[in-house]
């Protein structure tokens, strides 16, 4: 078996990329309306939860842990999990251009270097191959 | 906000990529010997699958994990700067992930996935500048 991947696992991780990233932005707007919760004001994490941008936010980080899920049941965790950073690219992406944030230069950098260690890790195999271990009927 | 001790600072930011990096291993092993989730949600349909993932010890241990980072995350965050602590415990995740994955999964970490590692580790500190 070779370990490149189909073009359907190419976008269960695009769905972890994607799905992580915009899930936390939705979840930083809902909260700013929401307010700072303090241990003096709990009761408002359960206004929170009425938030629609809040409750949008959780929908997609309860599909990423789903696609991050069947990511790791076909691939390395140190493959996976590069991947994952690609999201905080799109944090920031999103931030600039939804958000009107200011990109510095040192961000820029930071944005090429994990581009760059992404780029490494999807040129290599997905998977560990473990010979001795790869039966699994009946020990 | 007090000063808060150098020692005491990372601690607890340790603390919190320490219990991250126990989650995500401890998920990966439990996906890695539950097998293809894709072949499984074949066989057994979607609750099939969620049955296989939610039945693994490994797999409530990985979540616990990562309840207590999540936890430890927001106690540091109540010290600490989030400027500091974000960035610093999200890239020792990284690089101990990796240290981990070779250690406990068995994975092929060459060199190619230490560069990944590193490169998106400084990455991680970069951007939260």
């Amino acid at each position: 078996m070779k370990h490149t991947l189909t073009p359907q696992r190419y976008l269960v991780l695009l769905c972890v990329m994607l799905t992580a990233s915009v899930g936390d932005t939705l979840l930083s707007h809902g909260m700013s309306q929401v307010g700072t919760v303090s241990f003096s004001n709990l009761g408002l994490l359960f206004t929170a939860m009425k938030n629609p941008w809040v409750i949008a936010g959780i929908l997609l980080l309860l599909g990423f842990f789903a696609s991050y899920l069947t990511a790791l049941s076909w691939a390395d965790l140190t493959f996976v999990l590069p991947s994952t950073a690609f999201g905080y690219i799109v944090v920031a992406l999103i931030a600039h251009f939804w958000q009107h944030e200011h990109i510095s230069v040192s961000r820029w950098l930071g944005i090429l270097l994990i581009v760059g260690g992404v780029g490494f890790v999807a040129n290599g195999p997905s998977l560990t191959e473990h010979p001795a271990q790869n039966e699994q009927g009946p020990a | 906000m007090n000063p808060t001790s150098t020692f005491e600072t990372w601690a607890t930011i340790v603390t919190v990529a320490a219990t991250a990096i126990a989650g995500d291993v401890l998920t990966a092993g439990a996906m890695r010997s539950i097998g293809d989730l894709d072949i499984i949600r074949e066989k057994s349909g979607l609750g099939g699958a969620i049955k296989a993932v939610v039945s693994s010890p490994m797999f409530i241990a990985g979540v616990v994990c990562m309840a207590l980072s999540f936890f430890s995350l927001l106690f540091t965050l109540s010290k600490v700067d989030v400027s500091l602590a974000a960035p610093a415990s999200a890239s020792l995740t990284f690089i101990g992930n990796a240290v981990a994955a070779k250690l406990f999964l068995n994975e092929n970490v060459d060199r190619r996935r230490w560069l990944a590692a590193l490169f998106v580790c400084a990455g991680v500190a970069l951007l939260a500048h």
